[in-house]
């Protein structure tokens, strides 16, 4: 018995299985010309982001009284020049780091702690799954850009502080993502049978859940991140969330808010990097989740 | 019927005590002596303690939340430290004038929403859909605060057309309207984009059902299914609305920002930046209890009006 037991947990090779799989969605999203313009734009945005000492022209931080908001075109600043007189295009390529950062961090985070939650609620079941639920209920209650704020607001200003809010404000959507998916997942004959051959909780969910439930969440969380960047660059347009100098696009919106009569198209510039990101990651998320045929 | 009803209110009161769990939580996870703003720098210890005792901080905090519970039931949320006004005042003033402009921008969502959604689903596939389906990922993209500067640069700044910001003289109706559009138009682009995405599937989703084949074959006409696949769609859409009012209601802090618009999401802003904490729990607690009153109301209208729904 305990050798046919530990036969059944051996025997299936999970990942080779699981690479198959990947492989699989690859192929299709490769298919999908939007996803993959999508992807590119985002791996561009990326590399900018990590080679911005190399490809800024100027320094962001150092701005010059006398060169205060020149127009997009001025020589030697192909996009002109801010409200302290530094460099847009430097500024913008900058702001590419704390921008994605700010965007991307909460939902990664968001996904551990999420999908741990949910997938106990959902293995747990009964009781304890329902006291779980309805506490993540209360936080899910709340429009997810009303908690972002109240949360940032009452922490007070600061990187660290907008990172929390958010994460807290995408932990209940991906739990009840991850709750509702391990809950079929727990119900299927499979699941049954390693339980009927001894397997441990721990030891199922490692096995047989996790690698059928990660899937549609990674997918739902990849929907997350073009809010996420929105909600990030919008807590710092509030001045909530990086602080000055810092270059960020939602911060330089803020700042850039007075000249709208003085130099209006460089002024909305950064929302332009934000409009962006958003709709590249939204569409590769879209290509995503038909290439992994995830129906939500 | 009845018993679902009652049992989805009954459901309702645990996230209710949550939510004021929650917002009550606010005040006390801000970092520093909640009375730091109210006290003279140079108070005394004695001073200290006499104002904690009379704001009741010195209370557990079960007896302090209980205490905070009943007033709030009551319509006391306390008083802004900031205007030494009752906060219940100040913010039923605030989402009267959210109210305004979300209601607005959530007719607006909606009516184009429903458009490019019904053009979409019901010319699957044809370019129409394809443009239609790219404009509902640009409305859930695009960050709204940047879209009323931009509206603002357009129509304010450089064609002057419209005023860029405030509420406008409110003797004049023709006045405040007028300052009601930019702000409504910016806010409405969020739910256009998602009443957009769920009638488009909604719309092919019904059509692809064999009882329209059905009716094509009984010979009714391309207006006379138009109708079934109104009535058959309005449930989940008009639902979908009735949740995008709430959401704009507590989302609107950003939008109100550009636009200096007088609403909760502005006094959300200086109750935050004048640490003004009663003002802020208030205006939080109230914009959460309305979402989730009105995902109650939404719940239950669509029971009301979709009579294939048995939830018993």
């Amino acid at each position: 018995m305990a050798a046919l037991a530990q036969h059944t947990l051996a025997a299936p090779a999970p990942a080779e299985k699981a690479d198959g799989y990947w492989i699989g969605v690859w192929r299709r999203l490769r298919r999908d010309p939007v996803a993959m313009v999508a992807l590119a734009v985002i791996v561009a945005l990326i590399l900018m982001a990590i080679l911005a000492p190399y490809l800024a022209p100027a320094d962001p931080l150092r701005g010059q009284s006398l060169r205060r908001l020149r127009p997009i075109g001025t020589a030697g600043f192909p996009l002109g020049t801010d409200e302290l007189g530094r460099d847009m295009l430097s500024r913008l390529i900058w702001g590419a780091r704390l921008s994605l950062f700010m965007g991307i961090t909460p939902v990664i985070l968001a996904f551990f702690v999420g999908s741990a939650i949910g997938i106990t609620a959902g293995y747990a079941g009964g009781r304890v799954g329902t006291v779980i639920m309805r506490t993540i209920d209360v936080f899910y209650a709340f429009p997810s850009v009303l908690l972002a704020v109240a949360l940032s607001g009452a922490l007070g200003s600061g990187t660290g502080n907008a990172l929390v809010s958010l994460t807290v404000v995408f932990v209940p959507q991906i739990a009840r993502v991850a709750e509702a998916v391990t809950t079929q997942v727990r119900q299927r004959d499979y699941v049954e049978a390693a339980r009927a051959s001894g397997a441990g909780p721990v030891t199922i969910v490692r096995v047989h859940v996790l690698g059928n439930v990660l899937g549609p969440i990674f997918v739902y969380a990849t929907s997350l991140i073009s809010v996420s960047m929105i909600l990030a660059s919008g807590l710092s347009f509030l001045g909530l969330g990086v602080q000055p100098p810092n270059p960020e696009w939602g911060l330089m919106l803020n700042t850039l808010r007075t000249a709208i009569y003085v130099q209006p198209w460089l002024a909305a510039l950064p929302g332009v990097m934000i409009f962006f990101t958003s709709i590249a990651f939204n569409l590769l998320a879209d290509g995503l989740r038909n290439a992994m045929d995830v129906k939500q | 019927m009845l018993v679902y009803l009652a049992r989805r209110v009954v459901y309702t009161i645990p996230i209710l005590l949550g939510v004021s769990l929650v917002c009550f939580a606010l005040v006390h996870i801000a970092p520093g002596d909640p009375l730091v703003s109210v006290l003279p720098p140079d108070a005394s210890a004695e001073l200290q303690a006499q104002l904690r005792a009379l704001y009741g901080f010195d209370q557990p905090y079960i007896v302090q939340f209980l205490r905070w519970l009943g007033r709030a039931l009551q319509g006391d949320l306390g008083t802004s430290i900031a205007s030494g006004r009752s906060v219940t005042t100040e913010v039923v003033t605030a989402v009267g004038y959210t109210l305004r402009i979300a209601v607005l921008a959530t007719l607006i969502g909606f009516f184009f929403g429903s458009l490019f959604g019904f053009v979409a689903g019901y010319y699957r596939g044809s370019a129409m859909d394809r443009i239609a389906s790219f404009v509902s990922v640009l409305g859930v993209s695009v960050p709204h605060y940047w879209l009323g500067m931009v509206l603002v640069i357009i129509f304010a700044a450089i064609l002057g057309w419209l005023p860029p910001t405030g509420k406008g003289d409110e003797s004049s109706l023709w006045e405040s309207f007028r300052h009601m559009i930019l702000p409504a138009v910016t806010m409405s682009v969020i739910p256009m984009g998602i009443v957009a995405r769920t009638v488009r599937a909604l719309v092919a989703d019904i059509l692809s059902q064999e009882f329209v084949v059905g009716l094509r074959a009984k010979g009714l006409t391309d207006a006379g299914i138009f109708r079934h696949v109104v009535k058959n769609a309005a449930p989940t859409a008009l639902a979908v609305m009735g949740l995008q009012l709430g959401y704009l209601l507590g989302g609107s802090i950003l939008i109100e920002t550009v636009f200096s618009w007088p609403g909760t999401g502005f006094v959300l802003n200086n109750a935050i930046f004048q640490r003004d904490l009663p003002l802020l729990q208030g205006t939080i607690l109230v914009l959460a209890l309305f979402f989730v009153i009105l995902n109650l109301l939404v719940d239950m209208l669509q029971t009301a009006l979709d009579p294939r729904i048995q939830r018993s």
